[in-house]
């Protein structure tokens, strides 16, 4: 479904990314780990389409199409789903207006009907279940004064919503309580399904107890070095990242001394 | 109500025949660019006059009380006793001090001494009669024309005031203390102080220029500054006002600040019976900064206007901006912050404050933030306030057991250290503390 | 799939669609304007004689005043003499008729703008007063109006029926000279709306004009007078339109409103006057003054305001809070896209005791509009515990427009509480981003952030404006991505 080879990325002139393969097949849930800079979250965003992520060379294809011609809504519209590690704030903009024009421009581009109000209201009311959230949270401003678990909790709301082909969880673990990280795990683990792929990025094996991956990857320099199943993450757990010799740290270590 | 054009001419009059008279004695006179600049800002007074309510810049503030005067020019220093001075100083400062009599440089009440290599100060007068070519194109360059009829009054003259030149890579620890006394028992004298600072490349200074009175006689100071920071020079300047309370003081500060650059400037003022400070920082290359804090703390019948100017010219520039005031009696503040944002001027991050107390029911507080912004990727933000102390935290202080009166002065007191804690000295902070508790009876 | 570029393309060549002609036989007075030309309006509209020796008044005023230079935008002179004072359709010369004498060709061009007259379409719950250049063409709801004792007519009409209470209140809130503009609308004003809501009376629907400009080289001076007795509320809403033509037409209009102890009254404007077009040809010069008196204690005046339109706007509704404990507020959006200019704010003057103000003001600028906030709070000496809270925020939306606040806040009374807050920022990138990763288009997204951006005023809108004023907000915007 997701094929990755050879990405090169630079963001600023720097290059994050240097070569980076990964390959996913529909219902397989892949946890991407590594330590800070290692080029995680770049790799969640150049998926997506943000701005300011320059490719310098290798491809992107999902579900046989080269991902990199096509523009973050039609990315969006062909099931890609982005949790960011950061939602942001857009005051005056209800959560339920974003979702139900996010679902129709969905719809529309499939040539589906637009939802009416009805069956979108007991879809909404389904899902909120899921997620162990309340009503009013619907009419609030999208993440407007939303705790951090609260704002992590509706990425995966949405994605709930949306339900995404290939759906990326950008360090959704980051700020959570414990209680917290149980609910949307078990959200997310509600959504696992045999034709929905999952990546998910993370800096702690924690979350991994909770949304069990099939394949685990170890990222460093922008590639990755290491791919295993489950037990890898238990691995690093245990030795942390530090046996990742040519790691970000080790290198300026070697350029000062040098 | 109208003024013609007669009365403009007998206003500006009794200035322009004193300046026919004394145009060929003043400094560097015979000099033909000195004379051009001296000879256009007489011709520019001429036509501006003094300002008037109808001009957008002085919708609040009445000059009629100094157009109406005739103030006498000082040509030469008047005798302190350097005792008199000594009792006035700010005490623990430590600074390399230039001492002026009615704008004019007294060396026997000055102290520069070990001046470390790299550094001029001087009084302009002597540079323009020893050395002047080191003065030119230094005046008006920073905005152009003269902005009103006081600085084209200034610029007709250019009779002294203090010159300092910091080198490329110098780092002045020692702060300049200029101290502008007014000093004659003469009614209205008239003081038209001239400073040129320029800082190079890399180079550091701080500057606190202090105006105060040593007899209770009206004055007038129109003073004009003109400041160029080059790449990455740094120049911290505290401006104190504590004249009396019959002067006039109108003061422009122009300030060119280069790549990387930065002014800090902290104008305080307690004393005057008017008070008008403009300051206008061009912040003429990338990566410029400018922070302009104030502290207005006047009672009475006292006038103060504050009216800034930041034009951001180039990407990425930064100015900060807070004038906080406390007004009691009769006291009126106008407060007038511009930000420009040229369309060229990408990444540029302004923010800007205006706080103001009211402490008695005949206080006056006329305030203006304004953006003006050509630029999309900007980021700026002002805000303005007019109150009181806050209630709750009245009553919280008294709840413990402070009492109604000093739970007042405290807050004050506490409303004002904000912009306190930014002065370039703590010495000087130390003293404005002392100044302004004693004016709110605090100690 | 269409590329993103060629739907902006489309959207940019998307039409003003408001912007047709009516063909309709009109009398319209030689372009000119001197003492006759406004004695002859006066007769044609048989007025009381106080009216035309105001009318003389305003005009001697106006020949000696100057125009206002002051405001943050540009544009040639404009020539007096070459405007046309006087344009009515001459089937309608009469003044307002019943419904079924109304020129067909004019129902058809409300119906056109989606604003049917016709008793079998009237919008419920909304009675329409339709000013068609310079008169009014109908009025709706009449008579269940009536029944309430509500009086809302044209202007022409009021100064017919009822010159006293025109008389008793107009220019106590606009003084004739108070400003060029405002002295010459004076002068030669030809109708517009009188509304009067008697003692203790709730208007049992909104009251709403329709205003639209047909005819060229016309000036439209309309003028409208809200009476809000003791204990009454009434809410009023505005909308105007204008043909696309390559020349700038003036629209001078004066808006008075007085309420009376304890009564309130709502005025919301949906201003979509042409703006010209994209190289900044034609639309209109909108100049316009508005201001209330909450004149007794405890009333309420609130101005929302939503600007797409006009080439150049110039207009501060403002209040004076006379009467104690009485409320004035602003909420505003003003969007300018293309070269619109935009001078905009309000003025709130705090007079009586324990008044409070709120002023929300929302600019957005895009292409290479200008959008200037300005507005003045001034709390006099007596004003005791006096409180205003002012948020002007400015959204760019392009690297050639500008966005410029300009308060101005006068305080003389010790017990005030004022505070002001402005920001000016570029339209975010990441919440774009956010919105397209969930499959919105860079153009719906723009839009929704906007309307975000926006809601604040919204919100105070009726129903049926509010609605409107968004899809507005979307179209003016169109375009102005990329």
């Amino acid at each position: 479904m997701l094929a990755i080879s050879d990405l090169r990325v630079e963001v600023d002139g720097k290059q994050i990314l240097n070569g980076l393969d990964l390959e996913v097949c529909p219902g397989e849930i892949h946890a991407i780990m590594g330590p800070n800079g290692s080029g995680k979250s770049t790799l969640a965003n150049v998926i997506a389409g943000r701005d300011g992520y320059d490719v310098k060379g290798g491809s992107i294809f999902y579900m046989g199409n080269n991902l990199l011609d096509l523009l973050p809504e039609e990315r969006a519209r062909q099931g890609i789903f982005l949790a960011f590690q950061y939602p942001v704030e857009i005051p005056g903009v209800a959560n339920i207006y974003l979702l139900k024009e996010a679902i129709n421009a969905i719809r529309s581009s499939k040539e589906e009907k637009e939802l009416d109000a009805i069956d979108f209201l007991s879809l909404v009311r389904d899902k909120l279940k899921l997620l162990d959230m309340k009503e009013e949270f619907l009419y609030r401003s999208v993440n407007q004064g939303f705790s951090g678990g609260e704002k992590k909790r509706n990425e995966i709301f949405q994605m709930a919503m949306l339900e995404p082909t290939l759906a990326i969880l950008d360090e959704t673990d980051s700020g959570l309580d414990i209680d917290a990280l149980k609910v949307v795990s078990d959200g997310v683990n509600a959504l696992r399904a045999a034709d929905r792929s999952i990546i998910l990025v993370t800096h702690y094996q924690r979350l991994l107890n909770y949304i069990v991956p099939d394949y685990v990857h170890v990222l460093a320099n922008g590639q990755v070095i290491r791919s295993g199943d489950h037990s890898l993450a238990a691995e690093l757990e245990e030795s942390g990242y530090s046996w990742i010799g040519g790691g970000g740290e080790g290198k300026s270590l070697g350029a000062s001394v040098g | 109500m109208v003024d013609s054009s007669e009365q403009i001419a007998e206003e500006v009059g009794k200035y322009l025949s004193q300046h026919q008279e004394v145009a060929s004695t003043l400094p560097a006179a015979g000099i033909s660019w000195v004379d051009a600049h001296r000879e256009a800002a007489s011709k520019r007074f001429e036509q501006l006059g003094f300002p008037t309510t109808r001009d957008e810049q002085w919708k609040y503030t009445n000059v009629r009380s100094i157009a109406r005067h005739a103030f006498d020019l000082s040509l030469n220093p008047v005798d302190v006793n350097p005792s008199v001075i000594n009792k006035l100083t700010i005490p623990n400062l430590d600074a390399h001090r230039l001492v002026f009599t009615d704008g004019i440089f007294s060396p026997l009440l000055s102290q520069i001494s070990d001046l470390p290599k790299g550094v001029t100060i001087i009084s302009l007068a002597a540079l323009l009669r020893s050395d002047p070519s080191r003065l030119e194109n230094k005046f008006g360059e920073v905005v152009g024309e003269p902005i009103n009829g006081f600085n084209a009054m200034n610029s007709a003259f250019i009779l002294d005031g203090a010159f300092i030149e910091i080198e490329s890579g110098v780092k002045l620890e020692k702060p300049i203390e200029l101290l502008y006394v007014s000093a004659s028992t003469n009614e209205q004298a008239l003081a038209l102080p001239r400073n040129i600072v320029v800082l190079r490349k890399q180079s550091s200074a701080t500057l606190c220029e202090r105006y105060i009175s040593v007899t209770h006689s009206q004055s007038l100071t129109s003073s004009v500054s003109e400041v160029y920071i080059e790449d990455n020079g740094i120049l911290h300047i505290d401006r104190v006002n504590e004249e009396n309370d019959k002067s006039f003081n109108i003061g422009a500060l122009f300030a060119n600040v280069g790549r990387n650059a930065r002014l800090k400037s902290n104008s305080i003022t307690l004393g005057g019976r008017l008070v008008r400070n403009d300051i206008v920082v061009r912040l003429s290359e990338d990566g410029a900064e400018t922070q302009l804090d104030g502290l207005y703390v006047v009672n009475d019948r006292q006038h103060v206007d504050n009216n800034t100017q930041v034009l951001h010219d180039h990407p990425r520039t930064t100015s900060r901006e807070h004038y906080k005031g406390i007004l009691s009696g009769k006291a009126r503040a106008v407060f007038r912050g511009h930000i420009s944002v040229k369309p060229e001027a990408q990444g540029a991050d302004a923010v800007q404050k205006n706080n103001n107390l009211l402490l008695s029911p005949e206080a006056e507080v006329d305030t203006m933030p304004q953006l003006e912004i050509y630029a999309d990727d900007v980021k700026c933000a002002h805000g303005a306030t007019v109150g009181q102390l806050e209630e709750e935290a009245i009553f919280y202080m008294r709840s413990r057991g402070i009492g109604y009166a000093e739970t007042r002065q405290l807050l004050t007191h506490a409303f004002a250290a904000e912009i306190l804690e930014n002065l370039g000295q703590s010495s000087i902070k130390d003293y404005i503390e002392n100044r302004i508790n004693h004016m709110m009876g605090l100690s | 799939m269409d590329t993103f570029e060629t739907q902006i393309d489309g959207f940019v060549g998307r039409e003003y669609k408001e912007g047709f002609v009516t063909d309709i036989d009109s009398e319209t007075l030689p372009p000119g304007l001197n003492a006759d030309v406004i004695a002859i309006l006066s007769k044609k509209k048989n007025e009381p004689g106080f009216m035309l020796d105001w009318r003389m008044d305003a005009y001697e005023r106006w020949m000696k005043m100057e125009t206002p230079r002051w405001a943050h935008v540009n544009y040639p002179p404009i020539n007096y003499q070459a405007i046309s004072y006087y344009s009515a359709p001459r089937s309608q010369a009469d003044g307002p008729k019943s419904l079924d004498e109304v020129d067909p060709k004019l129902l058809e061009t409300y119906d056109k703008l989606g604003i049917p007259l016709e008793e079998q379409k009237m919008l419920s719950g909304v009675a329409v007063d339709a000013v068609f250049d310079s008169v009014s063409v109908a009025t709706t709801f009449k008579k269940e109006l009536a029944e309430a004792g509500v009086i809302f007519c044209s202007f022409s009409e009021a100064l017919q029926k009822y010159p006293e209470l025109v008389r008793t209140y107009l220019g106590t809130v606009v003084p004739l000279g108070d400003n060029f503009y405002a002295a010459l609308n004076s002068a030669v004003f030809s109708d517009g709306s009188f509304v009067y809501v008697p003692k203790g009376v709730r208007c049992p629907m909104e009251l709403s004009t329709y205003f639209r400009i047909n005819a060229t080289n016309t000036g439209q001076f309309e003028r409208t007078l809200i009476v809000a007795d003791e204990d009454s509320y009434v809410s009023y809403l505005e909308g105007c339109t204008a043909p696309m033509r390559d020349e700038n037409q003036l629209h001078a209009a004066v808006v008075e409103l007085v309420a009376l102890k304890n009564s309130e009254i709502k005025y919301s404007t949906v201003q979509n006057w042409y703006p010209g077009d994209s190289e900044g040809r034609g639309g209109i010069y909108n100049f316009v003054t508005k201001r209330g008196a909450c004149r007794g204690d405890n009333a309420k005046i609130s101005w929302t305001q939503v600007e797409t339109g006009s080439a150049i706007t110039w207009k501060y509704p403002s209040v004076l809070l006379e009467g104690n404990k009485t409320v004035g507020e602003f909420y505003s959006v003003a969007l300018t896209n293309h070269h619109q200019q935009a001078d905009t704010g309000t003025k709130m003057v705090h007079i009586g005791k324990d008044t409070s103000s709120t002023i929300i003001s929302k600019g957005i600028s895009a292409g290479q509009g200008q959008n200037a906030y300005r507005g003045l709070v001034k709390v006099l000496k007596g004003a005791d515990n006096a409180r205003n809270y002012s948020q002007c925020d400015s959204l760019l939306m392009s690297d050639r427009c500008g966005a410029h606040t300009f308060p101005y806040l006068e305080v003389k009374n010790q017990t005030a509480t004022i505070e002001h807050e402005a920001t000016t920022s570029k339209i975010g990138e990441d919440q774009l981003f956010y919105c397209r990763q969930r499959g919105l288009s860079e153009e719906d997204a723009v839009s929704l952030i906007v309307n975000g951006f926006c809601k604040a005023v919204f919100k105070e809108l009726p129903m049926e404006f509010a609605v409107e004023a968004q899809k507005l907000l979307s179209i003016s915007l169109e375009g102005s991505v990329g």
